[in-house]
């Protein structure tokens, strides 16, 4: 299923609706490069509360996702990973290396302008 | 076996669909959230195997019992290429490919048991289970 992507301010909003498939996965990541370039945003918070499972593929892809983002001068946080979801991913021994996560979407967006904040303070 | 059902694997939405079948089965046998959980991420892992380096196979998913012990088992087989070396695919990292090499040490570790038979050119037989407790 296409994942909806909403603008708000400086910031994108994947919420992802349904499980899912690996194409689905891809598409987000074009979507994301394209939008990010066109609505010059600084930052993109990807909601995941409803993915059943977070295995090696979607967790590299996540990553990559993150990695192409910020070449492109976003940060990116992963929001909602579940308590399960979280500990089968502890047990596979993946991690999510170099991306902001938050518990929610409110959390994310409270990382992402405390985030900002301190990169503006650090850049004077 | 009863409650055996079978998941062709040939294209990645075949990955999802033996996902929310093995999720079905361990709900119906009495695992928990959390558990029902690690049981379709291993299923993720072996399903993507066929697709990623065999191209199509099947899961098969049962019930098993032994003695009092009752139980989930995944097998995942496929006629793909084998693997060569199985300790070092075992290996946590190692990857034929550009992969994290995550998925076999990975499944290995969220079930109870764990085995692989492989044949170079004749293919994988990937046999999980895990247990009621
Ligand atoms: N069904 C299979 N047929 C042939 N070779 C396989 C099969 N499953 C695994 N392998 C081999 O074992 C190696 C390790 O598998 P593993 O799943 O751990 O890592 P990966 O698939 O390369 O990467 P990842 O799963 O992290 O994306 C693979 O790179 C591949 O060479
Ligand atoms: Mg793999």
């Amino acid at each position: 299923m296409h994942v909806p992507i909403l603008k708000q301010g400086d910031y994108l909003i994947a919420s992802v609706q349904s499980i899912l498939s690996d194409e689905d996965l891809l598409q987000l990541r074009d979507d994301l490069a394209a939008k990010v370039g066109k609505f010059r945003s600084r930052a993109v918070i990807i909601d995941v509360t409803v993915m059943d499972v977070i295995d090696s593929f979607a967790t590299r892809t996540l990553r990559a996702i993150a990695h192409m983002l910020k070449l492109r001068g976003a940060e990116t946080v992963i929001v909602g990973i579940q308590p399960e979801v979280a500990f089968a991913m502890v047990q596979l021994g993946l991690t999510l290396e170099g991306v902001g996560t938050a518990l929610d979407l409110e959390e994310g967006l409270a990382f992402l302008s405390t985030h900002s904040k301190r990169s503006i303070k650090h850049g004077k | 076996m009863e409650n055996e059902s079978r998941v062709p694997i040939s294209s990645n939405i075949d990955i999802v669909t033996a996902r929310q079948h093995g999720r079905k089965l361990a709900l119906e046998l009495g695992f928990e959230g959390a558990e029902v959980t690690l049981i379709a991420a291993a299923i993720s892992e072996v399903a993507r195997n066929i697709m990623d380096h065999a191209k199509r196979g099947e899961i098969i998913l049962a019930n098993v019992r032994n003695g009092n012990k009752q139980g989930i088992q995944i097998i995942a087989q496929d006629e793909g290429p084998g693997i060569p070396n199985i300790p070092q695919a075992m290996q946590y990292g190692y990857s034929s490919r550009k992969g994290l090499g995550v998925g076999l040490p990975g499944a290995k570790w969220l079930m109870d048991e764990f085995f692989i038979v492989s044949h170079i050119g004749k293919g994988t037989t990937v046999t999980m289970r895990k247990w009621l407790h």
